[in-house]
């Protein structure tokens, strides 16, 4: 390690310009793609229908009550489906780290399987399940004659089908939280006679504290920004994403359609923030 | 113990249900379709009319996506190893910051990423090249995140510290030592950003140029027909495409390619 130390004191004068030379084509392709369109995107939000500068689209987001009912039930559809898959992705990573199910391995490929599919797979597989034809329906008609559960193109559908992508993304990050935990502490808890239900309250979740946060603003932000999902399945129900595309494609209000890409931008962005300060201070409490 | 085990019991129980939620649908969808009629199995009534049709009517978007897909890795390893390397090795003003923004392509939503690339660029509208541009930009926080965290450990430290007091030089050095130390790395976020490629589908509908549609919004077409044989086709010769790059890149090391949403 001295060594390094010496080698990059050696070279600490030509390490300025060299590491801009490797990194030129990243900021390069940063700027160009990202930057300079997100400044645009702002703009765009900026300007009036007589192209005047105006803060009237930012408002009408907030104000205008088609919109602010969008963007409220798209916040509302976030929460929802964050809470239940914390919940559910709990319990789900603490069977697969501390039960040793079966095949532990296999388990842990077959959940890591369906997070490579885009969010309008999602939505097939939510109407494979849950549409028309879909198989619960079906299932349903068998057993008691009606179909039951035909929700795919409602909110609950909606709900069900980001459940889909959140469960298992949530489940393999809390998972790996888990394994990070000295199992020492359970098995020490459970020797001065806790019971299990106090074992994973009192100790497992306040240790997965900072794994929990992250994992919320994690799933928060995705719920939020999913549009191939909501696309798939609901053209009729009006959370935010589907109208920007909407405000873009069908009534090629682009001013409004900026504006409102700029407030889920930056809703996703605080959530960023979140998920940064939840990892920054796990870091820390490890190098405690 | 009889307690514990009941609950050990119910949580596995547990695990296998939402295993089956996340499953269930995908066998259907590979039995549908090769079935005649939706709701029969394939030994009762077996076709592949619906492949047929898939190939003929979306073959070329098969053929775009898999040359978006090929350029946008090789783009994407091309800059993100000089540029993980710089990030990994060097200590310069803003580098906390650019690890920062290399974040946002990861959660902005490609919505609106999109909606921004295709406002900024409106005479590319419909060029292959912006597309391929968009998904490098979108692909590239993985490939220089994992290069990043490869060159970290010490293992390359020490093999490239040993080759300097060798006498290599920083070129020797760097194709001879560190490349072929991360080459397993390399590889699997070249799959990652390929998986990631051909399943893109918020940013390429709003770069896309209808004379070359790519794999995606071939499938969401298919989807909106509302023919749910030719649905289940599309998405199974779509899983059968990424289930190759999952498996060697699961072999080479845990990676995720997290599609967005």
């Amino acid at each position: 390690m001295n060594r390094l130390r010496l080698l990059g004191q050696k070279h600490v004068r030509v390490q300025f310009s060299t590491a801009a030379a490797l990194l030129a084509p990243l900021l390069l392709v940063l700027l160009a793609m990202l930057f300079i369109p997100l400044v645009v995107l702002a703009a765009m939000g900026l300007r009036g229908a007589d192209g005047a500068l105006t803060l009237d689209n930012y408002l009408a987001v907030l104000v205008n009550p088609r919109y602010r009912n969008g963007l409220l039930t798209s916040i509302g559809l976030a929460s929802a489906v964050t809470t239940a898959t914390l919940v559910a992705s709990t319990t789900l990573a603490y069977t697969v780290v501390r039960d040793q199910p079966p095949a532990t391995a296999l388990i842990r490929a077959l959940l890591t399987f369906p997070l490579s599919f885009p969010g309008i797979v999602v939505g097939f597989m939510t109407i494979i399940l849950f549409g028309r034809t879909g198989a619960l329906p079906a299932l349903t008609q068998q057993l008691v004659g009606v179909p039951l559960l035909q929700i795919a193109y409602t909110l609950p559908g909606l709900f069900v089908a980001y459940l889909y992508f959140e469960i298992p993304r949530i489940t393999l990050a809390l998972a790996e939280a888990i394994e990070q935990v000295d199992a020492r502490y359970e098995a020490a808890a459970r020797t001065l006679g806790a019971r299990p239900v106090q074992v994973f309250v009192l100790v497992l979740l306040p240790l997965l504290r900072s794994a929990l946060i992250s994992s919320s603003a994690l799933a928060f932000a995705t719920s939020m920004g999913a549009f191939g999902t909501a696309y798939t399945l609901a053209q009729r129900i009006t959370i935010l994403p589907i109208q920007i595309y909407d405000a873009y494609t069908v009534s090629f209000e682009f001013e409004l359609a900026s504006a409102m890409a700029v407030v889920l931008g930056l809703i996703t962005m605080v959530a960023l923030g979140v998920y940064r300060a939840a990892v920054g201070s796990a870091y820390q409490q490890q190098e405690q | 113990m009889q307690r514990i085990s009941v609950w050990r019991s119910a949580r596995i129980i547990w695990l296998l249900a939402t295993l089956l939620f996340l499953l269930a649908p995908v066998v259907i969808t590979v039995f549908g379709s090769f079935s005649a009629r939706w709701g029969r199995t394939p030994w009762e009534a077996f076709t592949l009319e619906w492949y047929g049709y898939v190939f003929r009517t979306y073959g070329q978007a098969i053929r775009v996506s898999l040359l978006v897909g090929a350029c946008t890795v090789v783009i994407t390893t091309l800059i993100g190893i000089p540029a993980g390397y710089a990030l990994a090795r060097y200590r310069f003003w803003g580098r906390a910051l650019l690890e920062d923004a290399l974040l946002l392509p990861l959660t902005l939503p490609g919505l609106a990423l999109g909606l921004a690339i295709v406002q900024t660029y409106v005479i590319l509208r419909g060029q292959l090249l912006l597309l391929i541009i968009g998904h490098v930009v979108f692909t590239l926080p993985y490939m220089v995140q994992m290069v990043t965290a490869s060159l970290r450990t010490g293992n390359v430290l020490r093999l490239e510290a040993a080759a300097a007091s060798l006498g290599a030089n920083w070129f020797q050095r760097f194709f001879l030592v560190t490349l072929p130390s991360i080459r397993n790395t390399v590889v699997a976020a070249g799959l990652a950003v390929a998986t990631l490629s051909l399943g893109e589908f918020n940013l390429s509908y709003f770069l896309y140029s209808p004379l070359a549609m790519p794999l995606p919004v071939g499938m969401y077409e298919a989807y909106a027909s509302l023919r749910i044989e030719i649905g289940s086709a599309f998405t199974t010769l779509f899983v059968a495409l990424l289930l190759p790059l999952l498996l060697v890149g699961q072999l080479l090391g845990r990676t995720r390619a997290t599609s967005s949403t």
